[in-house]
């Protein structure tokens, strides 16, 4: 008795995340959809201008769209080397005690909020961007990436190296009974052993990166041009519906543009999150 | 059956309790100009009302104004006059907004102190942002790249500058866009060749005013109206201002509340 009612609540639980996703689902289709009645798809994610509060207004996002995939591309130069170097240093190389302080401190990364990361981007890291490279001004796709590379370093790392520990002990004792060395084992038997799961990473680190709002909204200078330099101001989707979706009036043009960013964005993650369970999966 | 009636009891007292000592809330929205005005006017007026609670955020002019037509806030502050859109949004809805003109600002144009620029027409302005001009050379500065920085659209300082200062044209698509007057004048203050555009109240050393047609942005100036960049502020109501909202907004545009503004680098309108 007692453990049906525990076990059907539990359930309700569980289906409750599938609710508020459709729900999600739901909303975007139904708000984002309309803007197609006014702009075509092909115009919608090709155009080359975002103005949508101006009189006759153009809703092409193109600019947004690359400017989120430059930032998240720059993010994982920085996030997929340090994250999968300090998971194999973590998981096998570092000792015990070690291993103890580092890994809740690289965890910890991922617990300071994003507009902190903001502020010290704007504050700190812009400047010093504008005068290392002598650029016209700092808030640039390259000083959004390095930030937005430490905020996904946590989700790389700590999944990287879930996959690493998980390789079986065999594996290496069997390594070490051949005569091979420790950097041997690692980089031929340990890592290709995680390879799916250090993927999987990867690309996980990528939908933390593409998601994040603030510190871009912040940090990236936020020009909605195609980008032609990491050096240059970019504007990515995310910071675009953070700073309008306010003023748009509902049931608006502008309003229905800014949910159908919405939902090139939920596509982009979802694809990516499909491929990363596959992945996993094998 | 005792226990669960002596529960029940405790409960009903409990509410009952709660709503004998419950506060009087007041919550606001809106504009990042008016936010300090709001902010240190709310300190004070809590400090003479201990038993009121106000909650102020940000966030521009259009997020306060559909704030306050969902319902969701009191009082919207907003630095620019509420739009023909939103006002039959807000008659839709059986909501009527009603703006008080609590101070009134300057749009002050500002560049890096080090740039020796210190004088701009309205057309130089509008030339600069719609992407006519592109190095400080042409308006009598140094051959630097002129770094355009324009605010979101939800700003009421980015509708009143396109309006006062473009004439309705588009800022040129490559400018930054950033997302409050901190935001602006921090960036400016740290890049040697920006433009810029804030409320005054966010002047500060470290950033430099130009003149717009031979005016500074001076106080003065902005009460007889010889600065062409300036704007009256407004707290929007959902009718008259009566009850709390009334009595905060009555406290602004006493003399101790305008006095706030005139610290704040506003312009008082008593």
């Amino acid at each position: 008795m007692r453990d049906n009612l525990v076990k059907h609540l539990l359930l309700s639980c569980a289906s409750l995340s599938i609710v508020f996703l459709a729900g999600i689902t739901v909303t975007l289709f139904k708000e984002g959809l309309p803007i197609f009645k006014e702009v075509s798809v092909f115009k919608f994610l090709f155009g080359r201008y975002w103005y949508p509060t101006y009189d006759p207004p153009d809703f092409g996002i193109l600019p947004l769209i690359l400017g989120s995939l430059w930032v998240t591309l720059g993010a994982l130069f920085v996030a997929v080397p340090l994250g999968v170097g300090s998971a194999m240093y973590i998981s096998e190389l570092a000792h015990p005690k070690l291993r103890e302080i580092l890994k809740p401190m690289v965890e910890l990364l991922a617990s300071v909020p994003s507009v902190v990361y903001g502020f010290f981007g704007m504050v700190f890291l812009g400047p010093l961007v504008q005068r290392l490279f002598d650029l016209p001004v700092g808030l640039t796709c390259f000083t959004a990436s390095i930030i937005l590379g430490m905020m996904a370093l946590p989700t790389v790392a700590s999944i990287a190296e879930d996959a690493i520990s998980a390789v079986p002990r065999e594996l290496r004792e069997a390594s070490y009974a051949l005569g091979a060395m420790k950097w041997e084992t690692i980089t031929k038997v340990v890592v290709p052993a995680a390879s799916s799961g250090i993927i999987a990473a990867v690309i996980l680190g990528f939908g933390r990166a593409i998601g994040e709002t603030m510190t871009v909204l912040m940090v990236a200078g936020g020009a909605a041009v195609i980008p032609r330099s990491v050096f240059q101001p970019v504007r990515t989707m995310t910071a675009t519906i953070a700073a309008e979706m306010g003023e748009a009036p509902m049931g608006s043009d502008h309003y229905h543009a800014l949910f159908g960013i919405a939902l090139v964005l939920f596509f982009i993650t979802l694809g990516f999150n499909l491929l990363a369970d596959k992945i996993i999966k094998g | 059956m005792k226990r669960i009636l002596t529960a029940l009891g405790l409960i009903t007292s409990l509410y009952v309790g709660e709503g004998w000592t419950r506060e009087r809330a007041l919550t606001l929205a809106g504009s990042t100009t008016v936010l300090p005005i709001a902010q240190r006017a709310a300190e004070e007026f809590m400090n003479l009302h201990p038993d009121v609670s106000i909650s102020v955020r940000g966030g521009g002019s259009g997020v306060g104004i559909a704030a306050l037509i969902d319902g969701t806030v009191d009082i919207a502050n907003s630095s620019r006059p509420i739009k023909t859109k939103e006002l039959k949004k807000a008659r839709e809805k059986g909501i009527k907004p009603v703006g008080t003109v609590i101070a009134k600002d300057g749009i002050a144009v500002i560049v890096h102190p080090s740039n020796p620029v210190g004088e701009l027409s309205l057309a130089q302005i509008r030339a600069i942002y719609t992407g006519e001009i592109n190095k400080w050379k042409e308006v009598g500065g140094e051959s630097k790249t002129i770094v355009v920085i324009s605010r979101d659209v939800a700003s009421g300082t980015f509708e009143v500058f396109k309006k006062l200062a473009l004439g309705g044209e588009r800022v040129r698509p490559d400018a930054l866009m950033l997302a409050s007057n901190k935001a602006v004048a921090t960036t400016v203050a740290k890049t040697p060749g920006a433009i810029g555009y804030i409320g005054l109240g966010y002047l500060s050393p470290e950033v430099k005013a130009v003149k717009v047609e031979g005016v500074y942005p001076s106080k003065e100036d902005v009460v007889s109206g010889e600065y062409k960049l300036a704007r009256p502020l407004f707290m929007y109501t959902d009718g008259e201002p009566r009850g709390l909202a009334g009595e905060f907004i009555n406290f602004i545009l006493s003399p101790k509340g305008q006095k706030i503004v005139e610290e704040l680098g506003f312009v008082p309108v008593k």
